[in-house]
């Protein structure tokens, strides 16, 4: 079972090239997931517990606008990871995560990923390294989606 | 329709609207009657209406059937919105056509990735007719689509029939949209990462926003896309048309006579100068 998600863990793209001996780190702390389309993996304000590195299937984050309903800010697909407010206290969900398509994910206990980051820093840095590129390129994307470069000045 | 334009670039012959068709609120294309008119895909016509002004539009339509000249225009200013006002039967001035436009000779035998961005679609439109009427002389062929919303979507209908193809991958994302838009939802760069392509012997066509142009050909240059088969279509305010005037002179070139496509190689350094 436990080799079995190493290898799964060790071929998602999130965490391609990493060694062995922190790919059974992270796959200590991991199970399968599924969702079917329309479930939500998290909603908002829930205790980010867990994160998903999605494997197939597409995932809306989404936030509800009493005025507008939901609105999805993001989509995301295989080889990304859904889900970093596990990251930083307070560990709660800012927005939710709906399958739009029949999902499959890895899924990866926070408090035990943070657990091992404590405890080994270099296995810690190492994650430090994976999860700073989606939040810089979020960020980058979000300030692109504010400017709104389609707009009529565009 | 007038005959002068044959020998006089700057004096506008008179046509007429044969079609119009709303595509989006503010976005209007036109069918324009101008007899047999022959046109390079990317390349662009200066309309006039008459007592308002001038712009230069790109063509927007199949570089493989003369008879039909269509335009595109969004109404951004007080000479497109009167363009996409105009109703059929209505003179129109048109000069053209002008400028560089995509390398389609270029791109034979290559895998070849048009990202658009906005109305940016409309100068890549006649580049993708001839893509997929010629699909036998290109490698893959990817189209990539940035819009505002779903609503903004524009030719939604031809990006769905383009979507069928078996051979074309078609991905369009918005940058916003309600929870019940089933598609993609963030920047179009998102799309380059996940594409399947030879990028040692890709080519890529780009147009949009310049600011949405400089983070692609970036995203392609780090997936490995030389900056030299990087083309984007440039624009900028153009009022000859034939690099007499200035007016739309972006460092050491003119964008009417030079481009409007240019090689990221050729303008990456000017695109990184701000008030340029």
């Amino acid at each position: 079972m436990i080799e079995g998600l190493e290898h799964i863990v060790a071929a998602h793209a999130f965490f391609a090239g990493l060694e062995p001996s922190l790919v059974a780190l992270v796959s200590g702390c991991a199970k399968n997931a599924r969702f079917e389309a329309g479930k939500y993996l998290f909603r908002e304000g829930e205790s980010a517990d867990w994160f998903y590195l999605l494997r197939e299937g597409r995932v809306a984050l989404e936030l509800r606008d009493p005025a507008r309903g939901a609105v999805t800010l993001q989509t995301l697909g295989p080889g990304e990871v859904c889900g970093l407010s596990w990251l930083a206290p307070p560990y709660r969900w800012s927005y939710d995560a709906r399958a739009l398509d029949n999902a499959r994910a890895i899924a990866i206990d926070a408090a035990c990923l943070r657990r091992k980051s404590e405890a080994d820093p270099r296995f810690g840095y190492e994650m430090m390294k994976r999860f700073m590129p989606p939040l810089i390129e979020r960020l980058q994307a979000t300030r692109l989606q504010m400017i709104d470069i389609y707009g009529a000045h565009g | 329709m007038a005959p002068m334009a044959d020998h006089d670039p700057m004096i506008p012959r008179v046509a007429h609207v044969r079609r119009k068709q709303r595509e989006l609120v503010d976005v209007a294309t036109l069918e324009i009657d101008a007899g047999e008119f022959f046109f390079a895909p990317g390349q662009f016509n200066m309309l006039t209406v008459f007592g308002v002004g001038e712009a230069a539009i790109s063509v927007s339509g199949d570089p493989a059937d003369p008879s039909r000249l269509v335009h595109t225009i969004r109404a951004v200013g007080a000479v497109s919105r009167a363009l996409t006002e105009l109703s059929v039967g209505e003179p129109i001035g048109l000069r053209g056509p002008f400028g560089r436009g995509w390398p389609m000779d270029e791109a034979r035998g290559r895998d070849v990735i048009v990202v658009a961005g906005g109305l940016g679609l409309a100068p890549l439109r006649p580049a993708l007719y001839r893509l997929f009427a010629e699909r036998e002389n290109y490698g893959r062929v990817i189209l990539l689509y940035g819009a505002r919303s779903p609503q903004d979507i524009l030719f939604r209908d031809e990006l769905e029939q383009w979507r069928g193809r078996l051979d074309a991958e078609v991905e369009a994302t918005v940058d916003h949209a309600r929870g019940d838009w089933r598609g993609n939802v963030g920047v179009v760069t998102k799309l380059i990462a996940r594409a399947v392509f030879d990028a040692p012997n890709a080519l890529a066509m780009l147009c949009g926003p310049e600011i949405m142009m400089r983070f692609v050909a970036d995203a392609l240059g780090d997936r490995g896309v030389a900056p030299e088969r990087i083309h984007l279509s440039m624009e900028r305010s153009m009022k000859c048309a034939i690099g007499w005037c200035g007016h739309c002179q972006f460092g050491p070139v003119f964008i009417c006579r030079d481009g409007p496509v240019f090689t990221y190689a050729q303008l990456r350094g000017l695109l990184a100068t701000k008030e340029l």
